[in-house]
């Protein structure tokens, strides 16, 4: 080995060695700056139901939630999706204790809890827009299109990242990164599952109700 | 032809300008970067370009490409509010002045959007950058990858709101494009498409900056530095960022409405179909409100550093300096009907918003009497730095008091959209904004770049400033109560506006001056930099831990981390002769990569913008995928670090002392 390579080899030992130290300080900034996103990904909901709730009566002479609304579908995806929200939490219980098999099942069971919900919801969509009940009807259906139409995408970006981690957990097992971005992974996840609920009380459980 | 418009979508040979101003403009900005690539490619720095500024994740150099890209949209918008005062001085009675009625429009729109969103807030988030991390001891901000990413979507915007001179047009319906004239039915071209993607790439930059540097302040504090122990402009900007988090939401849900209104037909803001035009006036103030409260408070943070520094004495009242930029903070949410009550929103409703506007400028008058009080008794030295706080606190208040008066919604019914209310804003934001970020950029030049900036030149360029903000604005509050309304491009010759608009005109001409003094000031710098060279890293006798790292600042910033006991920690370690770290602190140390990716995703969010507004549907998704695989690669980097050793370390802080490194 040439003096070159040694010298390569032995930044290359310094830098994971100094890494190491810092990794647990990366771990947390990061956890607390993706926390910051997740408050501003809130405002942006807060924003869309304020709009929501404006222009929920203007109907336009279009039907209103009450005649749109399948609370049995409705119960579904909320099931689908709180129960995935639970086995996550498994997945990061089974991650702190190493078990990476078990964290790649719930992985699994909460991409397909997630794919359910989607699923459904894209049903829902495609069936209003096939009865002529789109975005263009009116303010109220403009306004439940980009509301509940926005929290689907966020699960969409939600199911591709699980996805992805699923392959590096399997590829590279609980290292020191996919523990980290599992964490992440699964406050965005939480965090979805929080939305859905008012979503879930605000425009449909209301909106059935005629309130 | 169907083959043509999937390829170019809205696209095609009509959309070059035809007026010779607009053309003139955008010739003459496509000749200035063709001169400097020529220049760069002459003198062999494309090379030094790239692996130094625009990949260098170093937020000191990241703060200096803010500041310059800003100063250049300063100005790009100083020319349009050049050519509205041409127009209004002679747009009166038979004549229709100098330029189109669809150009004056546009004129103004470009000129609101570019002085708030690429002026005022890149000379924001470039002394934020330069300042923040060194003044609360940190070697870089928490994601400096992120950082470098948010500098590339706002330059991706402020070169989107450029192309919009040479390709279609820009938006012609003011600065916060109102519906329903902003729908598609009253503005069918691309202006308004331009200013949504402008503001859109923008508006998320600033998005992650804010996150970025809340999450500095907060987690990457030297050891020993609480929170009432951190300097006040990192208080300040921590008001600021916390705002930006809670505001700059509202601002991209608010444009993607319109966004889908113009482009998918939803009725969120169109006069039929159920929408709400006016929904649209609360959530854009409800974002444009606290927008310029994190503008200005910086600045009062950069004026509460100066007026301590140069008084030699420390902050009189710091703690409710700090309760009232919390109060400012909070309260700026809770104002933003002031915009429009001639709404008709109703008594009580008015009433409330107009209370709560005349409360805010409780705590922003606690702040004015703070300094007042920091200087009486200090040994003031008259620093040009200071000459700006000097025209602000003056200028400030007048401009504070015009404000409370329309927080009185019976005056405001009359003084609604008129010339006084443009005088109030621009009183705000070019003596408090402007001024304390010249303050600002004076006072930590040197920190920067190792030389201090010419003090002759810098008072010159603060009286031309001064002088011709004066000229230039007090008419129009005058203007503004003969009844003239705001973005007028005629009017008739019996009103006698005439001369109040001539001399607006030659305060604008004068303002100019000023910008041309500063640039001539930086010239003039540069030439003698040996002779103003700052030796010491110390130049004004400084107070906050910045001032101990050697100047221009290393590229680690600190050779150690101190250890914070005070306040004004480096004065108090002066005062003891003591050093804050020594030698034998240094130790070997990792720092952020390069990351030329950052300068790819903003060119794809350039891209991607383009398309947007052209409705090429093929390069939308061509390059949202590029995006999000490049971003994706880039994450999959498990360590973006690379070492500095403590040799390292102390071999460039010899080489600092000795001055081998300019």
């Amino acid at each position: 080995m040439d003096e070159l390579e040694v010298k390569t080899i032995s930044h290359k030992k310094l830098l994971n060695r100094l890494y190491k130290k810092e990794a647990p300080k990366f771990f947390e900034t990061a956890s607390f700056g993706f926390f910051v996103y997740l408050m501003t990904d809130l405002v942006l909901f807060a924003s869309l139901f304020a709009v929501y709730a404006v222009l929920e009566g203007n109907t336009f002479g279009g039907p209103s939630g009450q005649q749109i609304f399948n609370l049995n579908n409705v119960l579904i995806e909320t099931l689908a999706l709180l129960t995935s929200s639970f086995t996550m939490g498994l997945a990061i219980l089974s991650m702190k204790k190493g078990h990476r098999n078990k964290v790649l099942l719930y992985l699994v069971i909460s991409f397909l809890l997630g794919a359910v919900f989607l699923t459904i919801e894209m049903n829902e969509f495609s069936h209003l827009i096939s009865i002529g009940d789109s975005w263009r009807r009116s303010g109220f259906l403009s306004a439940f299109f980009v509301l509940v139409g926005t929290h689907g995408l966020h699960i969409t970006v939600g199911l591709i990242w699980m996805a992805i981690m699923f392959f590096k957990v399997l590829k590279s097992g609980l290292s020191e990164s996919n523990a980290r971005r599992l964490t992440l992974m699964s406050m965005f996840w939480h965090f979805l599952d929080i939305v859905w609920i008012f979503i879930f009380t605000i425009v449909y459980l209301y909106g059935v109700l005629g309130l | 032809m169907v083959f043509a418009s999937v390829l170019l979508g809205k696209l095609s040979w009509q959309v070059f300008p035809k007026d010779i101003v607009t053309l003139g403009a955008f010739v003459s900005i496509v000749a200035g970067g063709i001169l400097v690539a020529a220049l760069l490619t002459y003198f062999k720095k494309w090379g030094y370009l790239w692996r130094e500024w625009l990949t260098n994740t170093d937020h000191k150099k990241i703060g200096v490409m803010y500041v310059i890209l800003s100063i250049l949209m300063l100005i790009r918008g100083g020319v349009d509010a050049l050519m509205m005062r041409a127009q209004q001085a002679t747009a009166v009675g038979a004549s229709h002045g100098v330029l189109s009625s669809s150009t004056f429009q546009q004129v103004f729109s470009a000129h609101g959007t570019i002085m708030i969103f690429f002026a005022a807030m890149g000379l924001m988030f470039g002394i934020i950058n330069l300042v923040v991390p060194l003044q609360i001891g940190t070697r870089d901000v928490a994601f400096p990858f992120l950082n470098l990413t948010s500098f590339w979507l706002f330059a991706a915007g402020a070169i989107l709101i450029n192309l919009s001179l040479g390709i279609g047009s820009f938006s012609a319906a003011g600065w916060l494009a109102y519906p329903p004239l902003s729908e598609l039915k009253y503005s069918p071209s691309v202006g308004i498409d331009y200013w949504i993607w402008t503001l859109e790439i923008a508006g998320i930059g600033s998005l992650m900056s804010g996150i970025n540097f809340l999450t500095t302040i907060i987690k990457n504090r030297a050891p020993g530095m609480t929170l009432m122990k951190m300097p006040l402009f990192s208080w300040s900007v921590l008001c600021a960022m916390f705002l930006v988090i809670f505001a700059f939401p509202i601002l991209t849900v608010t444009i993607s409405l319109l966004f889908l209104d113009r482009t998918l037909g939803t009725h969120f803001f169109t006069a039929g179909g159920g929408g709400n035009m006016m929904m649209y006036v609360n959530l854009i103030w409800a974002w444009g409100h606290p927008e310029v409260y994190i503008l200005i408070l910086p600045a009062f943070g950069v004026f509460s550093e100066i007026v301590s520094t140069f008084s030699r004495k420390k902050l009189f009242g710091y703690r409710t300096m700090v309760w009232a930029l919390a109060a400012i903070t909070v309260l700026s949410f809770s104002v933003w009907v002031h915009h429009f009550f001639t709404m008709g929103a109703g008594a009580d409703v008015n009433g409330f918003f107009g209370i709560m506007t005349m409360i805010i400028a409780i705590p922003t008058g606690v702040k004015i009497f703070n300094w007042l009080f920091t200087m009486y008794k200090g040994k003031i030295h008259f620093n040009s730095a200071l000459y700006w706080f000097f025209g602000f606190v003056i200028l400030f208040t007048i401009g504070g008091v015009a404000g409370v008066i329309m927080a009185i919604p019976a005056a405001d019914f009359q003084l609604h959209n008129s010339l006084f209310l443009v005088a109030h804003f621009h009183t705000m934001i070019v003596s408090g904004v402007l001024f304390g970020y010249f303050a600002g950029f004076t006072y930590w030049f040197p920190k920067i770049f190792g030389y201090k900036l010419d003090e002759k030149l810098g008072i010159k360029t603060f009286y031309l400033w001064v002088i011709g903000f004066i000229l230039a604005f007090f008419p129009l509050y005058i203007l503004g109560f003969l009844g003239a309304t705001r973005r007028i491009n005629h009017y008739a010759a019996n009103l006698g506006w005439q001369p109040l608009f001539i001399v607006a005109g030659i305060g604008a001409v004068i303002i100019a001056g000023g910008v041309a003094m500063g640039v001539w000031q930086q010239i003039v710098s540069y030439r003698r930099r040996q002779e103003y060279k700052d030796k010491t890293g110390d130049p004004w006798n400084g107070r906050t831990i910045e001032w101990s790292v050697p100047s221009p600042a290393p590229y680690y910033n600190f050779k150690a981390i101190p250890v914070i006991h005070d306040r004004d920690a480096f004065w108090v370690a002066k005062q003891n002769h003591q050093a804050l770290v020594s030698d034998d602190d240094v130790v070997d140390i990792i720092l952020p990569k390069r990351a030329p990716v950052s300068f790819i995703l903003g060119m794809c969010a350039l891209v991607f913008g383009f398309a947007m507004i052209w409705h090429i549907w093929w390069l939308v998704i061509v390059s949202l995928i590029a995006f999000v695989v490049i971003l994706m690669v880039r994450l999959n980097d498990e360590k973006p670090y690379e070492v500095v050793t403590a040799e390292d370390i102390l071999a460039h802080e010899k080489s600092l002392k000795t001055g081998n490194v300019v």
